[in-house]
């Protein structure tokens, strides 16, 4: 059980994480990166309907059959993603003007319905509801890694207007690089597919560094044994 | 017995990329009189500091892609893209511009695609789109021609071409002519000589066979055929004389330095053919009814990314057995 859990864990947020390895969700990630509190904004409602979603949809499993369970998985996506959105217009209503079309698209986010189908239709619950939320962070940090990259290097500054999100963090803008002209073309969408390629670029650098230190390290514990028996 | 000599045929030794980048570099030399006598030393000063900051992005990959410095570098590929860029932004640009130009064309336009030889895109018109969008204030800001009333505000303005666009209004072709101190005989002052001055260095670059006739050809065809039907004999509706565009802007430069570049370009002749009139096209069709300055950036890029789908459909038939 601890095992399943770790496993889960580490596969939605690095080895198969949805949008840097399935590459899933590009449009709501691409389109809404431009700043981190339009990043944690989407990120915390996919979070939300990843949770809701997985843990209901694990409930019907044995209610639904083949022939309607893609609309249905849908029609409950949906449902959630309404609630997101209204609860943003009730407590967030300037950053859910800023969002705008991207909360609603969050129910054609393939993110959430490949985990509702491959997923939560085959596991328990409460697994369930635990992949969706691991699935939900691991999109949602790289959702937050290239908001706060696009506005380091488009404004210079980092958290600006924090508070439309989270009311107390008024004074949380941190100019970086005052007097900083700016550069555009970090906001705009070509910007967007840039960064989110070069962050791609990271993520592979990594895995075949740890790969070849990986091997190293098996190469050198052969070594010693065959020096070992040598001897 | 009297041996015949028998005339072999000629042992054709194509240039070696190295020597082609240079006589490039040369061909350039007489457009770049031109930027200098009526622009000032802008132009000049912008391609040194690209020139410098080329070759140490370009050594910077180099080292990080572990590539031989001394092989790649000497290629002169990367100051052949320094200058290019050097000759497309505006002379007054200040000094981060350049920089960052350079890096998006060397680093990213070329190196990221795998180097010189794979890169998708001309790297020095990615750089050339890059700052467009990113500095529109900066990268339309041109130093005011020689023969142009200095004004108060300072010694810069936005191009014939830009004016031409954004202030006529609905005055006819003759009007606005006489009325702004822009424009010259043909087009915008300075600027017909600038075109004329790479029209030169173009011709020599075709005697030499280092570009081919097809590309700049149906490039300027398509403008000029373009520039014709839109002319609507200089009403208030047209969209300015077919010289004005073939001697305006960045006409010359782009059908002969930056449309012909043998990586990003076609390379069928049939292709060519294809290719250029499509980037004429689309330049005219920027100038008139787009919102950028000028449309030879982002034609090329469009040529370029059309390059390989046309390639494709016009791969020359082999000769059937007979």
């Amino acid at each position: 059980m601890k095992k399943d859990l770790k496993n889960i864990s580490s596969q939605a947020l690095w080895h198969n994480n949805p949008a840097l390895v399935q590459l899933l969700g590009l449009c709501p990630l691409l389109a809404v990166s431009s700043s981190v509190v339009n990043a944690v904004g989407l990120a915390l409602a996919t979070i939300m309907v990843l949770v809701c979603s997985n843990l209901l949809v694990s409930l019907i499993r044995h209610q639904v059959t083949d022939a309607i369970r893609l609309p249905a998985f849908v029609l409950i996506i949906a449902g959630f993603v309404t609630c997101v959105e209204l609860l943003l217009q009730a407590f967030a209503y300037s950053l859910y003007l800023s969002i705008g079309i991207f909360i609603p698209l969050i129910v054609t986010n393939c993110a959430i319905l490949g985990r509702a189908v491959s997923f939560a239709a085959k596991n328990t619950p409460l697994i369930s509801a635990f992949d969706g939320l691991m699935t939900g962070l691991g999109f949602g940090l790289v959702l937050l890694a290239l908001g706060a990259v696009r506005e380091l290097i488009g404004t210079g500054a980092l958290f600006a207007n924090m508070e439309l999100l989270l009311p107390f963090t008024e004074n949380w803008e941190l100019s970086i690089l005052p007097g900083y002209p700016g550069f555009l073309l970090a906001l705009l969408p070509p910007g967007a597919f840039l960064f989110m390629g070069l962050l791609l670029a990271l993520k592979n650098l990594i895995d075949k560094q740890v790969a070849e230190k990986d091997l190293k390290d098996i190469e050198s514990e052969l070594g010693s044994t065959a020096t070992h028996t040598q001897n | 017995m009297a041996v015949k000599s028998i005339k072999l045929p000629k042992n054709h030794q194509a240039l070696s990329t190295s020597l082609i980048m240079l006589w490039v570099l040369a061909a350039c030399l007489p457009g770049l009189i031109a930027l200098t006598v009526f622009f000032g030393w802008g132009t000049l000063i912008n391609i040194a500091w690209l020139c410098l900051w080329a070759l140490l992005f370009e050594s910077l990959v180099l080292i990080l892609r572990k590539r031989s410095l001394s092989f790649y570098l000497k290629d002169y590929s990367a100051l052949v893209t320094a200058v290019l860029l050097g000759l497309c932004i505006p002379p007054s640009s200040p000094w981060w511009l350049g920089i960052t130009g350079i890096f998006f064309a060397i680093v990213i336009a070329k190196h990221l695609y795998g180097g010189l030889g794979h890169n998708l895109f001309n790297p020095a018109m990615v750089a050339y789109a890059v700052l467009l969008i990113a500095f529109p204030v900066e990268m339309t800001n041109w130093a005011l021609p020689l023969g142009v009333e200095q004004n108060v505000d300072g010694f810069t303005g936005a191009t014939a071409l830009d004016l031409f666009r954004n202030e006529r209004g609905g005055m006819l072709i003759s009007e606005f002519w006489s009325q702004s101190s822009f424009f010259g005989t043909f087009s915008g002052i300075g600027w017909e000589w600038v075109n004329f001055g790479f029209l030169l260095g173009g011709l020599v670059l075709l005697y030499k066979r280092i570009i081919g006739w097809q590309i700049p050809l149906a490039m300027l065809g398509s403008l000029l055929l373009m520039a014709a039907i839109f002319y609507d004999g200089g009403s208030s509706a047209s969209g300015g004389s077919p010289f004005m565009h073939l001697f305006g802007g960045g006409t010359m430069l782009g059908a002969f330095f930056i449309a012909t570049d043998p990586v990003t370009a076609s390379t069928t002749p049939k292709g060519r053919l294809i290719y250029g009139a499509l980037i004429g096209i689309v330049t005219y069709v920027i100038r008139i009814w787009g919102a950028y300055p000028d449309g030879i950036a982002f034609a090329v890029l469009l040529g370029n990314f059309a390059a390989p789908f046309i390639d494709y459909y016009t791969q020359p038939k082999p000769i059937p057995d007979v």
